[in-house]
């Protein structure tokens, strides 16, 4: 599993593995933000929490067709399947190698995008904690949806369909978490839902993935 | 025994392709599939690795027993030969990658990217990889595509030092081997009699299933 690991971040941050797209689409979708809604500062601040929290979700979707889609190209998918580890553990390993290389980088982008986006200093803290623990619960679902999807040839746009509408619960209790932090509020119940979601993906959603996956590959 | 099935019937798209076939596979037995295109022996092989279940009948084989290797290798072209080894002899609990190395005469590609090998070179790094999984059976579907003579011969010694340490190997080829001791099955008897005989009234069945 650890070599699994390793191997699954290894591969993103080698050329052409797509580590670092995900930051860039994050960086200009905050940045253009400003240019569309003008850059005065009230708007921007009262904005920040939420453009902050979807745009980090889009990212998020870029590189989720990677996650099994190389592995089933190239046949090592057929292979992990009649491998010693359980497919569960595969999908939860590349659910946490995908967090590792995407998640956390835009939780740590974060911040420093905040600042772009003019967020209230009291904000910074709560953005960075909600993303911390919402971005876990996007990897996971998102694994989900590309097990769905693995056995279909171009099923990136598909799988964005399939997955972007179940990422709404995470999306509603993660920008409510920033939002009310950034507004000195007591975010206390939207971190625990966004906790309580991130727990229960990786607790089911494993499981879910890896027989969709059996599926495809009959 | 290593592997048996009994009265094994398996599908390819729901359509039944092979009937009633019963085998048993020894320790150093190598078993040699042939058949015409689209007979099912790479549906064959896929059941017996477990990755479909059977239409009918039943696979046995040890636990954790069988490696399998299909059309595709399984390499990571960014990965080097020895990254990759090394990845498959981890999941498998090995550590040992150089004596595969040394039997697939990959010994002056070690550091060389996998997408910098010739096809030949990567078929070759994908067969060093069933050497790294310790299993005893190996499922092969087409081992010597793309191989050049001499490999298919390192390819044969392998095999044959594999089935001398009590192995076993069930393969598809269409070429041989020139091993001497390779039974050959002849998959076109089991081969369901009337493309429809069995296959329920209702062809409908499984969609609604």
């Amino acid at each position: 599993m650890l070599a699994l690991l390793l191997r699954d971040i290894r591969l993103a941050t080698r050329a052409g593995g797509g580590f670092g797209l995900s930051l860039a689409f994050f960086l200009i979708v905050t940045v253009l933000v400003p240019f569309g809604v003008g850059p005065e500062g009230g708007t921007l601040a009262r904005i920040a929490p939420g453009i902050l929290w979807v745009g980090a979700l889009l990212s998020c979707l870029l590189s989720l067709d990677r996650i099994f889609a190389l592995d089933r190209e190239d046949g090592s998918l057929d292979l992990l399947a009649t491998a010693p580890i359980p497919l569960e553990g595969v999908v939860a390993v590349k659910a946490l190698a995908h967090w590792l290389t995407t998640g956390l980088p835009l939780t740590l982008a974060a911040p420093v995008l905040g600042v772009l986006l003019n967020l209230p200093q009291t904000g910074f803290t709560w953005l960075t904690f909600s993303l911390f623990l919402g971005t876990p619960a996007l990897s996971m679902i998102g694994a989900f949806g590309a097990a769905l999807t693995v056995g279909l040839k171009r099923g990136g746009l598909l799988l964005s369909l399939l997955v972007l509408p179940l990422y709404i619960p995470t999306l509603i209790f993660g920008a409510e978490a920033a939002k009310r932090g950034a507004e000195g509020l007591a975010s206390g119940t939207p971190l625990l839902m966004l906790a309580g979601i991130t727990a229960g993906s990786i607790a089911i959603l494993p499981f879910a993935a890896a027989a969709a996956i059996r599926v495809n590959l009959r | 025994m290593l592997l048996t099935t009994e009265r094994l019937a398996i599908a390819r798209g729901g359509l039944r392709i092979l009937e009633g076939l019963s085998l048993a596979v020894a320790p150093g037995q190598a078993l040699v599939l042939r058949g015409p295109n689209g007979i099912g022996k790479t549906t064959l092989l896929r059941t017996l690795a477990g990755l479909q279940p059977p239409a009918l009948g039943a696979v046995t084989l040890p636990p954790e027993g069988a490696a399998y290797a299909g059309h595709a290798d399984g390499l990571k072209a960014t990965l080097t030969v020895t990254e990759n080894l090394r990845f498959w002899a981890a999941v498998y609990g090995q550590t040992d990658i150089g004596a595969a190395i040394a039997a697939m005469n990959l010994a002056g590609l070690t550091d060389r990217p996998a997408q910098n090998l010739s096809a030949g070179q990567k078929r070759r790094l994908g067969l060093a990889r069933l050497l790294v999984t310790g299993r005893r059976l190996w499922l092969l579907d087409e081992p010597t595509v793309s191989l050049d003579a001499a490999s298919v011969a390192l390819f044969a010694e392998a095999v044959r030092t594999h089935l001398a340490a009590g192995g076993a190997a069930l393969m598809a080829t269409h070429i041989d081997l020139g091993l001497a001791e390779a039974e050959v099955l002849d998959l076109a008897p089991y081969r369901p009699g009337t493309p429809a005989a069995g296959q329920g009234d209702d062809p409908f069945g499984e969609a609604f299933a």
